[in-house]
């Protein structure tokens, strides 16, 4: 007995394929296999020689089951080894290619500025950029003809011959938003408004379209004081600077009264432009208390109520923030351009994770 | 508006330093643009004293001066040819920047002989152009500053120059002295008493003055003037020279002069006539039109009816209130001079100025509005000065109309201030504010306007006065509540929510967002259904620029050809924004565009690169529908607008009236009218069209899972080349409404052995039992019915 399981242990060691292993099985343990027919032979046995043989024979049919198990998976897994090594593929190869998407800066600093002044209580609105005159001038404290009327180098609108009304402008602020507002909710409000607008001016930092955005706060005791306040905590959080200082220039706006330019501190540095430190300033924004006139065009009694409000460009904050250079490169859809300066689908800015990335 | 330190100082007694000076300017609304300071390029310089001049030992022209500077003897080699002993210099020692040379002065050797510095010209230092010989002064002590000597010898030199932006509500600080007295309103300085003059006239004035009746309301509200005879023209002294080019002006005559002098000093322009040139009386009228005038530029303007006009029996001789005639313009030769001051309608100006594109310093500041009450005085001032300056003999003073009244006088509510402001301003200081500024108050803070402020319009504007005297620089933050306690709420409206969600679903697709101008050139416009009268700007800023958008395709095509003019031929473009389909407000609607140019990507080792084709614009646009919440139940028709391929694009809609999105091909003409290579393929979505949920609700309907496995079945059918897959899976979909979930076309062969015509749809046909297990049998009777409707809806036949 000993020499059959020496000659098949070793069988089982020296096997190299699973058919040759399929082969000994059967030789060894299949029905008819060679342990198979000693088992056979017990019944010829005395009782005393089975007990004796019995339990011999089965450890060495288990042994040898589990040699031949032990191999097939030793041989399966050499076989797997092999075929895995012929699979070898160069994984330096370029991978299959997927377009990168991006937000424009214009749309990705308008959701960063909403994000800001929506925690402040802010609803946004939007208005209509083919204005009439009324919205985007009169209603403003802006009289036909009055010399602050040329200073907006107004797109105007074809009229049809026969039609007498003035001509429609191309919005050349959001302001006319403040006016559409009040009439639709009333006092108190606090609002922003984003969107194009458009000033027939093009040179190396004017485009003929523009983006700003208006904010509109009234309220019982809204003072230029809380402006302030505003203006600051708002710069802080766009550049993510503590601290940013800011500076309130006593200015006019026919809408304001009184009105401030608003300037940021800064810095040139070897020609490039760092906001929040150095003694320089920036101009970003204009501003002020809301005009009674103003306030009155909009169904708002002055007597019982006031308020602020301020404009600023988007873009030109896009620029500070981010170090775009040039404003008409904003409109030229250059690819190069967008993939440099354009944020990722998901880049999307909150205050609890974060404006910028 | 330019002016000089000591300009100013004419009228403001102060002792602040110029600094103090232009940040209270720019403090209180009269914003600083630039300082020119010729201190802060001369600050170095120092006086010496020449002890000695030899002649170079190897140069005739070159002179070895010992110069005694605050830094010891020093020796410098000079060529100029003044450069001799005894004389007192303006030293650059080493290491010093020499403006007018652009460099910096370094110890160097001349023919063999050390120079250590040099002695400048005034050409070298920028004073002037004088360049003959080095300065040599009168006065002045070795070490001592040249700026100082210059300050205490020769003023003007170091006179610094100031640039300031002018609001347009600010007329009065269009003149020296009213920026004098806003500086004294904030405490730097006093203002000094206005100049006074009379002149009495020893003669009637021989030239009478008429306004028409119609042009007294709207034109001309007053005009004075008077005759001076027997003056001589010429240059005007060198001090008022020096004033007016330091501010940019060029000197022209005396009397040209004096008009100019007053236009800046005080913000009064007024006009010299040549009396001589001037036939018999002026009459203030109205243009009828079509008259012309020679203006002083040498320009020849033409006249619509209504424009305010000076006429003398002859012809038309000025353009009120905005420039002179050349005819009558005065000239060296003058010896009888007609001074005018008038106050002219602002608007009636301003319009005329337009009209005519004069931009004059005299339109500047009479369309903005010039003091009345100060017109009669500003003639016997300037009168007197043409006497000093030219001598001559006054008339006495004709007047036509009369000087307006514009007293008025507003409530200073002091509380109101305080709270518009949110600053404590004592009441006391408020009203010194306001009468620093030359308001009046009584016992009742009513205050009276000065006339030279047509801004101030109401009780607001008082308000401003205060705060930009008290400094909004100084004004602290006061923080603003939010208006409702607690957590924020979502302050998007559900359509701004959609807009942005379009926007990242389709830069998470693969595009580049772009934002493209609102406006596009007529052609393009037209491709696209626009291009009409309704919506064409009056002034475009230049033809590519003239009409207003009608869709966002045109501009993403027009930088697609941008692009690739710049090698890149694939791209993927988007824009979220508004289209003009009128050219009333509110006349527009919000697009989502994409574009798909060229190829799928770029050339790449797996071949997966291929043609960008309409499928894939109709899934970027069912994504898109999908991220906004559009409904999945659709149509999908053929009734894509021109700019499209006939055959490769559709509507994606809600019935024939609801369309939500639009995809295809563009059409071949259009990619070649605008210079773009194909293919090119692309969608929009009509972004307000879907309709919201009737019911806004977080809660999901309850989730309907069944447990009994779902079986699939496929069926292949032989139907006309033109028949519709969605056709054919609408019927099959409805052949059993509650088993069949859902029914996907997987294949489509078009092939010689369907016969000619024919083309076959193999369809994959979902069945989720939902009582009990499907039998074969069951399973049978569905598939008896999907053919059946099939063959009814489309005559299409399982295939063999």
């Amino acid at each position: 007995m000993d020499a059959l399981r020496q000659k098949y242990i070793d069988a089982i060691a020296n096997v190299a394929d699973e058919s040759t292993l399929e082969d000994l099985r059967v030789a060894a343990v299949g029905k008819k296999g060679e342990v198979s027919l000693k088992m056979r032979e017990l019944g010829k046995m005395t009782p005393e020689e089975r007990q004796v043989a019995g339990p011999k024979l089965n450890a060495l049919k288990d042994e040898l089951n589990s040699a031949l198990s032990a191999k097939k998976a030793a041989l399966a897994d050499a076989a797997l080894d092999e075929r895995l090594r012929s699979e070898w593929l160069d994984v330096t190869l370029p991978s299959r290619s997927r377009g990168q998407g991006t937000i424009h800066p214009v749309s990705q600093v308008t959701e960063e500025v909403s994000a800001i002044f929506a925690d402040m209580g802010f609803t946004v609105a939007e208005g209509p950029q083919i204005e009439n005159d009324w919205y985007n001038f009169d209603a403003l404290n802006i009289p036909p003809h009055h010399p602050a009327r040329q200073e907006f180098d107004t797109f105007y609108m074809n009229r049809a011959e026969g039609d007498d009304r003035p001509p429609h402008v191309l919005r050349t602020h959001t302001s006319p938003v403040q006016i559409r507002e009040m009439e639709k909710t009333g006092a108190p409000i606090r609002v922003i408004a984003p969107g194009r607008v458009y000033r027939s001016d093009y040179d190396q930092t004017h485009t003929p379209m523009f983006h700003q955005i208006e904010g509109m706060a009234i309220g019982k005791d809204i003072s230029m004081a809380n402006l302030k306040w505003v203006l600051e905590e708002f710069f802080a959080a766009f550049f993510e600077i503590d601290g940013i200082k800011t500076r309130f220039r006593a200015s006019h706006f026919p809408f304001t009264e009184p009105s401030a330019e608003v300037d940021i501190q800064c810095s040139w540095v070897d020609g490039q432009l760092r906001i929040g430190e150095g003694d320089d300033w920036m101009e970003v924004l204009g501003s002020g208390m809301m005009h009674p006139k103003v306030l009155q065009a909009g169904g708002v009694d002055p007597d019982k109520w006031q308020g602020f409000a301020f404009g600023m460009g988007i873009d030109r904050i896009a620029m500070l923030k981010y170090g775009i250079p040039d404003l008409r490169a904003f409109f030229d859809s250059d690819l190069r351009w967008l993939r440099h300066y354009g944020f990722s689908a998901l880049d999307m800015p909150t205050l609890h994770g974060g404006l910028s990335k | 508006m330019k002016f000089t330190l000591s300009w100013l100082k004419d009228h403001l007694e102060t002792d602040a330093s110029l600094d103090d000076i232009l940040y209270a300017l720019t403090d209180i609304g009269l914003e600083v643009e630039e300082v020119i300071n010729p201190a802060d390029t001369l600050s170095e310089f120092t006086l010496g004293y020449v002890k000695s001049a030899e002649k170079h030992p190897d140069a005739d022209r070159l002179r070895v001066c010992q110069v005694e500077t605050d830094a010891g003897m020093q020796q410098i080699i000079c060529g100029a040819p003044n450069a001799r002993e005894g004389i007192t210099v303006v030293v650059c020692k080493p290491g010093m920047y020499i403006p007018g040379l652009d460099i910096t002065i370094k110890v160097g050797k001349i023919r063999g002989v050390e120079s250590h510095g040099m002695m400048a010209s005034e050409k070298e230092l920028e004073l002037s152009d004088e360049h003959d010989g080095i300065i040599e002064l009168p006065s002045g002590k070795v070490g001592d500053k040249f700026i100082d000597w210059l300050a205490a010898n020769d003023p003007t030199k170091v006179d610094p120059v100031i640039d300031i932006a002018i609001t347009p509500n600010r007329p009065d600080a269009l003149g020296i002295r009213g920026i004098a007295r806003d500086l004294a309103a904030r405490g730097l300085g006093t203002l000094l008493p206005t100049k006074t003059a009379q002149v009495d006239g020893t003669f009637e004035c021989p030239i009478n003055v008429t306004i028409d009746e119609d042009t007294r309301t709207d034109g001309c509200e007053v005009f004075m003037g008077r005759l001076i005879k027997g003056v001589k023209n010429g240059p005007s002294p060198e001090w008022l020279q020096h004033r007016l080019r330091a501010i940019g002006l060029r000197p022209i005559s005396a009397l040209v002069d004096v008009t100019n002098f007053f236009t800046y000093d005080v913000n009064r322009p007024l006009h010299v006539f040549d009396a001589d040139k001037v036939s018999g009386d002026l009459r203030v009228h109205r243009a009828k039109g079509g008259e012309t005038l020679m203006g002083l530029d040498d320009k020849e303007y033409s006249f619509d009816a209504g424009m305010v006009v000076i006429s003398d029996d002859k012809a038309i001789e000025s353009i009120g209130g905005i420039m002179g005639g050349l005819a009558t313009g005065c000239t060296e030769t003058t010896t009888n001079v007609f001074l005018e001051a008038a106050i002219w309608d602002t608007i009636r100006t301003a319009k005329t100025g337009r009209a005519l594109k004069i931009n004059s310093d005299a339109r500047y500041r009479n369309e903005r509005g010039i003091d009345p009450a100060f017109n009669a005085q500003a003639i016997e001032l300037a009168t007197q000065m043409i006497l000093d300056l030219c001598g001559g003999e006054a008339s006495n003073v004709v007047t036509a109309g009369e000087v307006p009244d514009v007293s008025r006088a507003y409530q200073l509510d002091t509380d109101r201030v305080q709270s518009l402001v949110g600053m404590e301003i004592a009441p006391t200081t408020q009203r010194a504010t306001l009468t620093a500024l030359g308001f009046e108050l009584d016992a009742n803070d009513m205050a009276s306007v000065p006339s030279w402020r047509p801004d101030v319009q109401g009780s607001a504007d008082l308000v401003e006065e205060v705060a930009r005297m008290a400094s909004l620089t100084k004004l602290e933050g006061k923080p603003m509540a939010r208006a409702q306690v607690g957590v924020p709420r979502a302050i998007l409206t559900p359509m701004q929510q959609r807009e942005n969600m379009a926007r990242r679903t389709i830069a998470a697709l693969g595009y580049n967002e772009c934002v493209t101008y609102s406006f596009i050139d007529q052609a393009s416009a037209k491709l696209f259904g626009g291009g009409t009268d309704a919506t064409m700007l009056d002034n475009p800023i230049s033809s590519e620029m003239s009409h207003m958008r009608p869709d966002l395709l045109p501009g993403l095509l027009q930088a697609a050809a941008r692009n690739q003019a710049r090698g890149f031929m694939d791209m993927a473009l988007f824009e979220v924004g508004p289209a003009f389909h009128g050219g009333e407000p509110g006349e527009q609607h919000l697009l989502a565009t994409g574009i798909l140019i060229g190829h799928t990507g770029p050339k790449d080792v797996h071949g997966e690169r291929r043609s960008v084709d309409l499928y894939d614009a109709k899934a970027d646009a069912e994504a898109v529908l999908s991220a906004v919440g559009a409904p999945a139940r659709v149509q999908i028709l053929r009734e894509a607008a021109e700019c499209w391929h006939p055959g490769r694009s559709g509507v994606i809609c809600l019935g024939p009236k609801k369309v939500m999105a639009v995809f295809g091909e563009i059409h071949p003409k259009v990619l070649t009218a605008m210079d773009v290579k194909g293919p090119a393929v692309g969608f929009t979505v009509f972004v307000e069209q879907p309709p919201f949920p009737r019911n806004k609700t977080a809660t999901r309907p309850a989730l309907a899972l069944r447990d009994l496995q779902a079986v699939e079945r496929d069926f292949a059918f032989v139907v006309d080349a033109d028949v519709e897959a969605l056709t054919l899976v609408n019927a099959a979909t409805g052949a059993d409404k509650t088993l069949i979930e859902s029914v996907r076309v997987f294949d489509e062969f078009i092939g010689d052995s369907l016969g000619v015509g024919k083309k076959s749809l193999a369809i994959s046909v979902r069945l989720q039992p939902i009582d009990a297990t499907l039998t074969e049998k069951d399973i049978e009777a569905v598939s008896d019915k999907i053919i059946a409707k099939v063959a009814g809806a489309t005559g299409g036949e399982l295939r063999g």
